[in-house]
């Protein structure tokens, strides 16, 4: 039965990404490290991490998708499990720092001495050991995507009330993150990073390992969306995004689906924070931002959402643009930002890749024509559901 | 209330009363008057203190003024002459007169001039003086500010001079202040013989607030053992008074702090309840609103200082039009094409939040502008215990004058009925030849236009910055969920809750963990009101 | 009121009001098991308001409505009730427009409606076989790969029906089935509905007078939230009452 499902998974738009993803885990760490420096096709040290983040960035925007390309959810507190996830790889890399800390304390970070604490509080147990840290990735995400979807979902908060109120949990995470007696570096977060498995995070080899485990996580990521998407419940979760009380009328608890695409969702949301930050060596509240959630939203709507791969396109795509534009321009960034939000919404409402969708739909168009076939009316596959109550 | 602005006051009150031209009740000859006037100059400070005392057993009205000048430091005297005289401009510049006839002096020259010196030893005598001279005056306006004075400082010297104003006293009004300065004085005084003093608890405690409280607190220090448990309960009296006022005024800050939101959401949930469209860039209307303000300010500052005053009158409908036209702007040119696609909307508008951030940031930079309060909006007022501020006072009753009016303009008027019948049913509404896209348009211009209001009387309150209206987009929103769509009466009830509620929080949880709190329970409670507090019923709704 | 036993639905006392206007008052409606019952009634009568409350759209704020004889609906959601074996056609089709209609038929086919167990589904031989013979008693199996979206308005109709046909349900609640159907059509859906009605219970509302004649059912008349008569269609019409309210004279 499962066997089933991961085979569907694999139909041929995943196959290559799947493919190209894994391609690019063997090929950027190896051009880096095994290639002379000064070679043409040398990538620099630096944009190994870089390159590491975009990955990151784009499984979040896949992440993203599940809920709202497929299930209609339009999450604009995704950021906040991102930075959960990103919150407990760095409790685990803070604890790894042990006496090279400024204090030298064996025990405690930094941050808890300068505040005088004396002991370690209770969620920091267990955060040295990499396998405990890494149940806390994917478990405290999605612990509570369940909980908020579970009360979100079962009293039928849907459309743009929920969109705020997904804003509203991160806002108040943002608040909460910001207090120094949360007991997690309050407004400078944590950072300072030494070592990840007994390796220097800093290392090349480091990197490159890293960059590969992104991925690789991504791959897996596509995978698991892949499979959930072709399902029948992927069709169930794109009939409640299109129609959801008559979903409801024939028998789907609506709510469930709701709740598994979120939980789902939230928790590749974590695993790619939890990649994000040894990569950049840093984790703290700003990530929580209501504002870096709503980015994400666009960085799915530029690649074109109700896709797998438009998400990737796009969160890659708009942080490139973003790293040139804020190097090149630095003052232009943010109304680049907003223009594309205007744009995307007014003109590109499935994305880059509906826009080659269109493309293609008006060749075949052409051929059709010129055999004269009768052109089939265009569905509005996925994207732009008319409203559709259910009487 | 500060010292400059308290002396102002005095020196507006004095020109008013005096301008009517009270009749001395104990009026001297020039003559004598005048080397009293004048042994004001010389000396050191006590030697002033002595002339002081002279002038005031006189007990001629015409002493005040001169004493009021000299409180100001506004007091000269010729150096060659050592005649004391007024000036009409301050430090000692303008035109030269008597300070007891009013003679202009053409004689003396500026550069002649020396200031009387006063330092707060002086000053404590003259207000006791000047309190004690117009505490016998004909004017009831200036008895009870003496009253009130002497009640402040209850000088125990000034007692004969208040029994004898307490036994010609003829307002029941002042009498009271008065027998309150007294029981104080009172209270202060160690020679007075316990009965007295008993008497005077009372009196004292009815002064009630905090003022009462340190001195009933300053007297139990004093008492006699058996006095104590008099005080004692007095001043556990006018704890649980005080416990009273705290609440009040913790219920007025909500309601302070409710108007805020209540602006600040209303334009929010009327585009919401009528177009279903969430705007991200209403934080920013607001914002634009406060710039408005501030360029009005700016150009008054500079080109006609004298309406200053006016600024809010000119800023008020300038922030309505120029909001109110972006508004329809951005719904003519970009929210018309996403009907019916609500969540495109909110992405489309936050995009152009970023775009006017940005813009206004390039045009006055991310700088804190300050806005300044007219006359008429600073200070602060007491009412009863509560201190309550002006600028805050009048955004409460402006927040209320906006919510009126909307109602109106809602209930009487054409396009309300078109926005009722549009948030009801749209389809219908449309079948029915009401033009919504106008309706639409004018909807949205009308929201963006409330948060230009808001915008303006945020600006009394706070600084101004490009990302003024993101600090209340949040909370706004969680106004609208609490309340309800489509209706005012829930932005209403939702504003002043998460208002009020905030502030009783804050107190016991802190600022930033009161706003989580208020968060969460919001979230919990929309469980049992999915659609908030005065959501529409009927098929219609559920879609 | 009679036994509730051996009913398949049994309403007795409904009520349920809006903001103070009572749309359903004091309503009480029993269906037998394979029987097909027709309501008629004016615009307002409470027609979709009484679906509303049995497929737990809607709660009562009165009343007992009982599916099976035993069952209280008033406690359960759509989804419950939906599992239950009550099925339901809108006024308006609302087919899943981004889905095929072998999907669509597909998704609503009686299976379990578990989270898990849809993830991992996958359509068996006997599935194939049953989604295909529904798709040709509906006529739309040459368009089996086509987007529902593309349909006609009488197609979505149709596909609305053979979704009801797959949830196979005990009591199917049909509204309003022949709009927009030309009159070949009206008459081909009143011979599937009679057919279904030989082992299930049909609650059918209409407004075309032929189409409800052509069912030759029992026929109740609604007007203002409650029962205005009860009968075969010509008592019915026949019924002063009735002729004043709704039919006009």
């Amino acid at each position: 039965m499962i066997t089933q499902a991961l085979f569907r998974a694999l139909d041929k738009k995943a196959i290559w990404i799947v493919a190209i993803l894994l391609a690019v885990a063997i090929l950027v760490p190896a051009s880096n490290l095994l290639l002379p420096t000064g070679h043409p096709l040398r990538l620099p040290n630096y944009v190994v991490p870089l390159f590491g983040k975009y990955l990151t960035y784009a499984m979040l925007a896949l992440a993203l998708d599940l809920v709202w390309g497929y299930c209609g959810i339009l999450s604009l507190g995704h950021g906040a499990f991102f930075a959960i996830g990103g919150y407990a790889m760095g409790m685990y890399l803070m604890r790894q720092i042990g006496t090279r800390g400024v204090y030298a304390n064996p025990i405690l970070p930094d941050f808890m001495v300068f505040l005088n604490w004396k002991e370690l509080p209770w969620y920091w147990y267990g955060m040295d050991n990499f396998w405990i840290a890494m149940i806390a990735v994917v478990v405290v995400p999605g612990l509570l995507a369940f909980v908020f979807g579970f009360l979100a979902f079962r009293s039928r908060v849907t459309g743009v009330y929920l969109s705020i109120i997904t804003q509203a949990m991160t806002y108040a995470l943002l608040l909460a993150f910001f207090r120094n007696d949360m007991g997690f570096g309050g407004n400078n977060g944590l950072t300072d990073f030494k070592d990840i498995l007994g390796q220097s995070i800093s290392a090349p080899g480091t990197r490159a390992s890293l960059f590969a485990a992104s991925a690789i996580a991504l791959a897996l990521a596509v995978l698991a969306c892949s499979m959930v998407v072709n399902s029948k419940l992927g069709k169930v979760m794109v009939a409640v995004r299109d129609a959801e009380s008559r979903t409801r009328f024939i028998g789907y608890r609506v709510e469930y689906v709701k709740l598994f695409a979120f939980v789902v969702s939230a928790i590749i949301a974590g695993i790619a924070g939890a990649l994000y930050v040894p990569q950049v060596g840093i984790i703290n509240p700003s990530e929580f931002d209501p504002a870096n959630s709503i980015e994400v939203v666009i960085w799915t709507a530029v690649g074109g959402r109700g896709t797998i791969i438009g998400p990737i396109i796009g969160g890659i795509l708009v942080n490139v643009g973003k790293s040139y534009f804020t190097g090149a321009f630095p003052e232009y960034w943010l109304f680049a930002l907003g223009a594309l939000f205007v744009v995307t919404t007014l003109f590109l409402p499935k994305g880059i890749v509906g826009l080659i969708g269109q493309y293609r739909a008006a060749t075949t168009k052409r051929e059709q024509h010129d055999r004269g076939d009768p052109t089939p009316k265009q569905v509005e596959a996925g994207v732009d559901p008319q409203p559709n109550p259910a009487e | 209330m500060n010292a400059i602005l308290f002396l102002q006051r005095i020196a507006l009150f004095l020109v008013l009363t005096l301008g009517l031209a009270v009749p001395a009740q104990a009026q001297i000859a020039d003559a004598d008057l005048l080397p009293l006037v004048d042994a004001l100059a010389p000396g050191n400070f006590k030697d002033r203190e002595g002339a002081i005392g002279v002038l005031v057993t006189t007990g001629d009205q015409r002493v005040v003024p001169i004493l009021e000048v000299l409180l100001e430091g506004e007091l000269y005297f010729d150096d060659a002459t050592g005649k004391v005289v007024f000036t009409s401009a301050p430090s000692g510049k303008g035109t030269i007169s008597d300070p007891v006839t009013g003679a202009e002096l053409p004689t003396l020259t500026e550069d002649g001039l020396e200031k009387v010196k006063v330092n707060n030893g002086l000053r404590r005598v003259l207000r006791t003086a000047i309190g004690q001279m117009t505490l016998l005056s004909e004017d009831a306006g200036v008895r009870r500010f003496a009253a009130q004075s002497i009640l402040r400082d209850a000088d125990p010297a000034q007692l004969e001079l208040l029994d004898s104003a307490i036994a010609a006293e003829t307002d029941d009004d002042i009498q009271l202040i008065m027998q309150r300065a007294r029981a104080v004085i009172m209270l202060k005084t160690p020679e007075a013989s316990i009965e007295e003093k008993t008497a005077a608890v009372p009196i004292a405690q009815a002064i009630g607030g905090r003022d009462a409280l340190n001195i009933l607190t300053t007297a139990l220090a004093g008492a006699p053992a058996e006095l104590q448990p008099t005080i004692q309960s007095a001043i556990d009296g006018l704890a649980r008074d005080r416990a009273v006022w705290d609440v009040a005024q913790n219920v007025w800050f909500g309601i302070s702090l409710g108007s805020v939101l209540l602006l600040a959401a209303i334009g929010l949930a009327i585009t919401f309840g009528v177009m279903g469209v969430i705007n991200m860039a209403h934080g920013e209307m607001v914002m634009l609103g406060a710039y408005t303000t501030f360029v009005v300010q700016e150009i008054i500052r500079q080109n006609f200082p004298g309406l200053f005053d006016w600024s809010l009158a000119i800023a008020l409908p300038l922030a309505f039009l120029v909001t109110g036209l972006i508004g329809i702007a951005i719904e003519r040119g970009i929210i018309r094409f996403l009907y019916g696609r609500p969540l495109e909307t909110l992405l489309a508008t936050w995009g152009l939040s970023l775009i006017i951030q940005q813009a206004v940031q390039r045009i006055f930079t991310a700088n804190i502008r300050e806005v300044g309060n007219p006359s008429w909006m600073s200070g602060s007022f007491e009412l009863g215990g509560l201190a309550i501020t002006w600028n805050r006072f009048y955004i409460v009753i402006f927040a209320i004058m906006v919510f009126l009016t909307l109602l109106c303009v809602l209930k009487y008027t054409a396009i309300g009925l078109h926005m009722r019948a549009v948030t009801q049913n749209r389809r219908m509404a449309s079948s029915m030849g009401i033009r919504t896209p106008l309706v639409d348009a004018m909807t949205f211009g009308l929201g963006s236009g409330i948060a230009g209001l808001a915008g303006v009387a945020l600006s009394q309150i706070g600084n101004v910055s490009p990302n003024l209206g993101q600090g209340y987009i949040i909370d706004s929103f969680m106004v609208v969920v609490f309340g309800g769509v489509g209706n005012l009466w829930g932005t209403l009830v939702g504003a002043l809750t998460l208002g009020i509620a905030n502030k009783f929080i804050e107190p016991y949880a802190g600022a930033v963990l009161g706003k989580i709190i208020i968060l969460v329970l919001i979230i919990l409670f929309i469980q049992r009101r999915p659609r908030g507090l005065f959501a529409l019923k009927g098929r219609s709704i559920e879609a | 009121m009679t036994d509730k036993t051996g009913t398949m639905l049994y309403l007795d006392g409904v009520s349920v009001a809006f903001d103070g206007f009572k749309a359903i008052n004091n309503l009480s409606i029993i269906v037998h098991p394979a029987e097909m019952l027709a309501i008629i009634g004016p615009n307002g009568a409470g027609k979709t308001t009484m679906m509303d409350i049995i497929t737990g759209k809607t709660r009562p704020d009165d009343g007992q409505v009982l599916f099976d004889g035993r069952t209280d609906l008033t406690k359960l959601d759509e989804a419950a009730i939906a599992n239950l074996g009550i099925g339901r056609k809108f006024q308006k089709p609302t087919v899943f427009e981004s889905h095929t209609v072998w999907d669509n038929i597909e998704m609503a086919l009686k299976k379990p409606r578990g989270v898990f167990a849809t993830l991992f589904y996958t359509a068996d031989a006997a599935d194939i076989a049953r989604i295909t013979e529904i798709l040709e008693t509906v006529r739309l199996i040459a368009r089996k790969d086509d987007y529902a979206a593309n349909l006609s308005h009488g197609q979505k109709q149709w596909l609305e029906i053979g979704m009801l046909l797959a949830q196979d349900p005990k009591l199917l609640l049909v509204d309003e089935p022949v709009a927009g159907m030309t009159d070949s059509e009206t008459v081909e859906t009143a011979k599937l509905l009679k057919d279904i009605a030989k082992t299930r219970s049909v609650v059918v509302v209409e407004h075309d007078m032929s189409f409800v004649r052509e069912l030759g059912s029992r026929v109740t008349c609604l007007a203002e939230g409650s029962v205005l008569a009860e009968g075969s269609l010509d008592q019915v019409s026949a019924n002063p009452v009735v002729i004043e309210r709704y039919l006009g004279r």
